[in-house]
């Protein structure tokens, strides 16, 4: 389904992937963990094709199909979605209308706002203005339910969410990823509660230091923490790669 | 508030304390007069013009209609249901009723520069708007004031009075002939809203590349009455400069002022709103958007005056700039005289943020569909607290000139 082969990127010269290779079938949901700045959501814009994001060597495939140069908008058109971490808000545009576009007009509204416990009289609000931290989560997840993108990305969903929703978006996504492929940040991985992943990966210095089964790796991180990681050979051997 | 002066007016020379300073001998007064016609009988050049500036000539929705072209008033009838509410009469008209002397050239000086000078010298009707006491008229009121002459110089002078307890909403479209590029018009437009009167005025202009507009207006609220001034210019222009000013002078007195400016071309749009707060409990709110692009200057301005310890007002000014060339100069001010008074502002210019295109693009819009939203959204009315069918109306017409000139 999305294969990154050899990824390298940079940020106005500065380097934020470096050769990264992931491949997630179609079907799998893969989690990505690592410390802050270790290149997770530059792979995510990378894999979006933002544009100040510069593919330097390397290719994205999706779907068979090299999209490396593709804008964003083509690629999204191909089956990506994406739940962002820090959306921007954008006044006198409305949710609504973008569910809308997302949804290419049939939109149950109703059955959206319940999945996502978001009130439906948001539709009407401009885009993230005035939404709160878990209102942002909750809305940006409604965006990808609406859009049923082949492939979602769900960058942090769980960060600053309360329990009860903490059960709601992890059923919506959980419910969503059941037939679809997915990749899915997260940072203390309570989502892995209700998303069944297949692989989980870690990052560090921009390239992914290993693989593998995500309840196991998860374990692990919050037994030792991303200090313990560090002294791995692995991500010694990644430190001085960089 | 200026005093009545019978002195005749001796700015004629005086430039306006904002814009660029014209030289009126340049501009003809020649045209010749118009006959009255039927509204809807107007030719198809016309009347599609005017329907640009929110005017109907098929009268559609419309509670009674003032149709002027040049100097000559071609049209002025209320619809007959609602012929008892109010009274639309040109200016010259009215003036024959001694007691609209009483409101002729008192809120607005003639001395206050050259075009109001101008206007007082060279005088070419205008319409005299009255609502009616407490008679309420759901469908709004219309203007037009027309310019079909190549060089024309047109000087209306308009009054509006809301008798107490009355409600209305009145647009003004003031438009020009295709053929027609270069002109001055010059408006004095003097409001009285009088006791628990509302009144939601309108004005939507669309001129050309080489016109220069100078509207002078006046605004007095009495107690407990509500006076919204909506201001809609799309269309490039050569130079606009406008400065209107309410005053709040009956207790509980509300003033709004909403402005859509979209400076295309080279235009170069001086445009403000004065709210002064003399009264117990005044308000007042001004909220300006502003979209500069190609070589466009705008200046928005605004000032707030409070002179009463209980008054209360807010300015909102926010400046989008499509082009490295143009330029927006906000302008907030506030002026406080007495303590109690509590006025704010906040003003802010930019250009559209790049992270808000590519969130956008990450929904599936095309870089130039984000970037049409965003602008869009910017010209949101909805934050304008208007009636449903004129923010319709105005929504639209941003909609239409977004779409063809940025």
């Amino acid at each position: 389904m999305l294969r990154l082969e050899n990824l390298t990127v940079e940020i106005v010269g500065k380097r934020v992937l470096q050769k990264v290779n992931l491949e997630i079938p179609k079907g799998e949901t893969h989690v990505l963990f690592g410390p802050n700045g270790s290149g997770k959501t530059s792979l995510i814009m990378s894999i979006l094709g933002f544009p100040s994001y510069h593919v330097t060597s390397g290719k994205i495939w999706f779907n068979g199909m090299d999209v490396t140069t593709l804008p964003t908008n083509e690629r999204v058109k191909l089956g990506i979605g994406v739940s962002f971490q820090n959306p921007p808000s954008i006044r006198g545009v409305k949710l609504g209308d973008v569910l809308q576009h997302l949804a290419k007009g049939e939109v149950d509204e109703i059955k959206l706002a319940n999945a996502t416990n978001i009130p439906a009289e948001f539709f009407g609000r401009d885009l993230n203005f005035g939404f709160s931290g878990g209102e942002l989560k909750r809305s940006e997840i409604l965006q990808v339910l609406a859009q049923r993108p082949d492939f979602a990305i769900f960058d942090e969903p769980d960060s600053g969410v309360d329990v009860e929703n903490m059960e709601i978006i992890g059923k919506a996504i959980s419910e969503f990823l059941k037939r679809r492929s997915g990749l899915l940040i997260t940072h203390l991985g309570h989502l892995l509660r209700y998303v069944k992943a297949d692989v989980a990966h870690v990052m560090f210095y921009g390239m992914i230091a290993c693989s593998g089964e995500p309840s196991k790796i998860l374990n692990l991180i919050m037994k030792r923490g991303y200090k313990w990681c560090e002294r791995c050979p692995k991500v010694k051997k990644l430190r001085r790669k960089r | 508030m200026p005093k009545s002066k019978k002195a005749a007016p001796k700015a004629i020379e005086k430039p306006a304390a904002f814009g660029p300073d014209l030289n009126i001998g340049t501009f003809s007064r020649e045209v010749a007069p118009r006959p009255p016609c039927p509204v809807s009988s107007l030719p198809e050049d016309v009347a599609r013009r005017a329907l640009s500036a929110g005017v109907r000539t098929d009268e559609l929705d419309r509670a009674g209609t003032y149709f002027q072209i040049d100097q000559s008033v071609v049209f002025k009838a209320m619809r007959k249901k609602f012929a008892r509410k109010a009274e639309i009469l040109s200016t010259k008209d009215a003036l024959k009723y001694r007691w609209v002397r009483n409101y002729w050239w008192k809120l607005v000086d003639a001395n206050t520069d050259k075009y109001t000078t101008l206007a007082k010298l060279k005088w070419d009707q205008g319409y005299f708007i009255r609502i009616l006491k407490d008679q309420k008229i759901a469908l709004p009121l219309q203007a037009c004031m027309f310019i079909s002459k190549e060089n024309f110089n047109q000087n209306v002078h308009n009054l509006i009075i809301a008798e107490p307890g009355s409600e209305a909403q009145i647009i003004t479209g003031c438009a020009i002939h295709p053929n027609v590029q270069r002109g001055l018009h010059v408006g004095i437009s003097e409001f009285y809203v009088k006791k628990n009167a509302k009144l939601i005025f309108t004005m939507i202009h669309n001129w050309a590349q080489n016109f220069n507009v100078r509207p002078r207006t006046a605004a007095l609220v009495d107690d407990d009455a509500t006076f919204v001034n909506n201001y809609v210019c799309m269309k490039p222009v050569k130079s606009l400069q406008m400065y209107p000013v309410a005053y709040c002078k009956g207790a509980n007195s509300k003033v709004r002022f909403n402005t859509i400016l979209h400076g295309g071309q080279n235009s170069y749009l001086d445009v403000g709103s004065k709210v002064v707060l003399q009264s117990k409990g005044t308000r007042g709110e001004v909220i300006a958007r502003a979209i500069a692009s190609d070589n466009a200057q705008i200046s928005a301005r605004g000032l707030l005056v409070g002179e009463h310890k209980d008054s209360k007002a807010h300015l909102e000014c926010r400046g989008l700039l499509l082009s490295d060339e143009a330029s927006i100069h906000a302008i907030p001010e506030l002026v406080g005289k007495v303590k109690g008074t509590e006025l704010s502002h906040e003003a802010a210019v930019g250009k559209i943020a790049e992270e808000q295109i590519q969130y956008l693009m990450a929904r599936g819009f095309s870089e130039s569909e984000a970037e049409s939203l965003i602008i869009r959204g910017f010209m949101d009315v909805s934050i304008f607290g208007l009636p449903d069918a004129l923010k319709e109306d105005i929504k639209r017409m941003i909609d239409a000139t977004i779409g063809g000139a940025l």
